[in-house]
């Protein structure tokens, strides 16, 4: 932990009062992939944009490959590969357009940049969309130009807002298996999602982010191990049902969480959970046993589910 | 670093502007033809019979050119710089994604201005060609009545886009371009001189850059020795331009990286 690529102490941004983030401390280390979790609003992109030394940092200290965002913009930024959550391509142009003009803004010699472009849009599986209107594309396919561009540079830093937002299942399993390939040659990762199969399957550690803070921080395994017993009984109830039985549910277990249409119950035991559910003489429609996940752990620290 | 990086914003503009170039060249020579026969000729026959010894001693096209090259000129920079910024900033975000590179704001901004002038330069050129086809001016005159064009072209990018940065919505520039540029356009010198205008208002004229730049295109498209109000003129063009750009930066960042 001692020459870290990332290093956050206080990190503070606000728009006007609003405080969107709030005080944030955390080390990213060269070679490892870092996720940032969070509901809608909690500051994760705001984060990220302090980051890519495109939104200037309100208070605390920020250091990114050594460098100073607020000095050395420019140079850092030659070194980042950025994935924006919006994709704001030039709708107009060409796939290769829209890369080589990004490309050239890093002075990027023509034929290496041409050459880098067919490797790209190849490594993205778009080659025979290469010089088709990005207008043209679907949202899933637009989302993998985008992340193509980021990469134009040959990053140290590769650094994705929500990357798999919009694609389909087929689209985010060879993209996971993309970037699990970056990492292998060294590439260092930031990533923001709503997946938390996707955090699992990427993350060497997290932090979950809520209303500004971090709420949480460690490895998948840890912070399921930290934070929620090993098993989850759903119990799905017709809507409206779980308002008058609540009560009941809660005496189930130190914890509980009651959602519209089904309660979760958390217990080491489940066996003997659905045995007390039934000894209730409650009837739900559907009973369901399961390890705890990730999406535990982020309903328990932030009250919310993640897929909105 | 600012200065390289914006000769790959004029490069990116470029790649851009191949798309349709061809529609916007034949508009290019197109204006100007179907001006210059409307006022320079069918107006100008009735304007000439009632002045003998004609404006500024030259028939009403000869009057005309110079000043409608200029007018032109700077409403091609007001366009260049008005909606695709918007656009740029807003609907299709396309700032954002350059800002990410290792450009700056400043270099975004001087790129940005630097691709409008030669817009306007380009519309200006086409113009002054036909100038010498209607036998307006000598080639020489002609072409060198294009540099106070760009200039005054130039200024109003920076203005209007230091403008639009500003705006929130594009009604907004609706209402610029209707009591600004048209305004500037009718009552700048380009049509007939302020003289003509009431008193109280030649003073508004004669701040606006299209008057100077009238002035100074007239002058060398007449072939006339260059005045001591030459070189206020040209010198207050130059300063507009750059405080423009300058009024640009500052809303500029704020919106692009807040
Ligand atoms: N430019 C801005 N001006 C004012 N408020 C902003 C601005 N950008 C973000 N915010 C606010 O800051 C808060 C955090 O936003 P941010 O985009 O960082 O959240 P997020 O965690 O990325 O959310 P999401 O999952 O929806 O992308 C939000 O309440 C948002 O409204
Ligand atoms: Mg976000």
């Amino acid at each position: 932990m001692s020459n870290p690529l990332i290093k956050a102490t206080g990190l503070t941004k606000r728009f006007g009062d609003f405080v969107a983030v709030d005080g944030i401390d955390f080390e990213v280390e060269q070679g490892e992939t870092f996720g940032f979790l969070g509901p809608n609003g909690a500051g994760k992109t705001s984060t990220m944009r302090m980051i890519s030394a495109v939104s200037p940092i309100t208070e605390g200290s920020l250091s990114v490959l050594g460098l100073d965002p607020a000095k050395e913009g420019p140079r850092l930024r030659s070194r980042l590969g950025i994935v924006p959550q919006e994709n704001n391509l030039d709708d107009e142009l060409t796939v290769r357009d829209n890369l080589y003009m990004y490309g050239r803004y890093f002075d990027i010699a023509k034929s290496e940049l041409n050459e880098r472009i067919a490797e790209l849009v190849e490594f993205v599986q778009l080659t025979e969309k290469i010089d088709a209107k990005v207008d043209a594309l679907s949202g899933g396919m637009k989302r993998r130009v985008t992340i193509a561009r980021g990469l134009i540079n040959d990053p140290d830093l590769y650094i994705l807002d929500e990357p798999t937002t919009g694609l389909d299942p087929q689209a985010r399993h060879a993209l996971w298996d993309r970037l699990y390939r970056l990492k292998q040659r060294g590439i260092t990762l930031i990533i923001t999602t709503h997946y938390m199969d996707e955090a699992e399957q990427l993350c060497d550690r997290l932090v979950v982010m809520d209303k500004g803070k971090i709420v949480a921080e460690g490895s998948p395994r840890q912070l399921i191990e930290i934070h929620t017993p090993r098993d989850v009984v759903e119990l799905r109830f017709p809507i409206g049902v779980l308002e008058t039985i609540g009560g009941q549910i809660r005496e189930l277990s130190d914890r509980t969480e009651i959602l519209a249409d089904r309660a979760l119950v958390y217990t080491d035991d489940p066996d003997r959970t659905v045995a007390i559910v039934h000894a209730y003489g409650l009837e739900p429609e559907t009973v369901l046993e399961r390890r705890s996940s990730l999406e535990d752990v982020f309903l328990r620290l932030t009250g919310r589910t993640l897929v909105d | 670093m600012a200065i390289p990086l914006s000769v790959r914003v004029v490069e990116a503009e470029l790649r851009i502007y191949r798309r349709t170039w061809r529609g916007s060249v034949f508009t290019g020579f197109l204006n100007p033809v179907l001006y210059l026969l409307a006022f320079g000729v069918g107006l100008g026959t009735l304007i000439d019979a009632n002045l003998p010894e004609g404006l500024d001693g030259v028939s009403y096209l000869t009057y005309l050119a110079p000043g409608l090259l200029v007018a032109t000129a700077m409403q091609t920079g007001a366009s260049e710089g008005a909606w695709k910024v918007i656009a740029a900033i807003k609907w299709r975000q396309t700032w954002h994604a350059r800002l990410a590179t290792p450009i700056s704001v400043h270099g975004l901004a001087i790129g940005q201005v630097l691709w409008s002038s030669i817009r306007v330069a380009m519309v200006s050129a086409s113009f002054a060609i036909v100038m010498i086809v209607f036998g307006v001016a000598s080639p020489l005159e002609s072409l060198g009545s294009i540099l106070p064009a760009i200039l005054v072209g130039t200024a109003m990018a920076a203005g209007t886009t230091a403008f639009a940065v500003r705006v929130r919505d594009d009604s907004t520039l609706s209402m610029y371009f209707r009591f600004v540029v048209v305004p500037m356009f009718l009552f700048s010198g380009v049509l007939f001189p302020i003289t003509q205008l009431p008193d109280w208002i030649q003073p508004v004229a004669y701040l606006t850059p299209v008057f100077h730049g009238v002035e100074l295109a007239r002058t060398i498209a007449l072939g006339l020795p260059p005045l001591v109000n030459s070189w206020i003129s040209l010198t207050y063009l130059v300063a507009l331009t750059i405080i423009c750009g300058w009024l640009i930066i500052s809303p500029m960042r704020q919106r692009l990286t807040p």
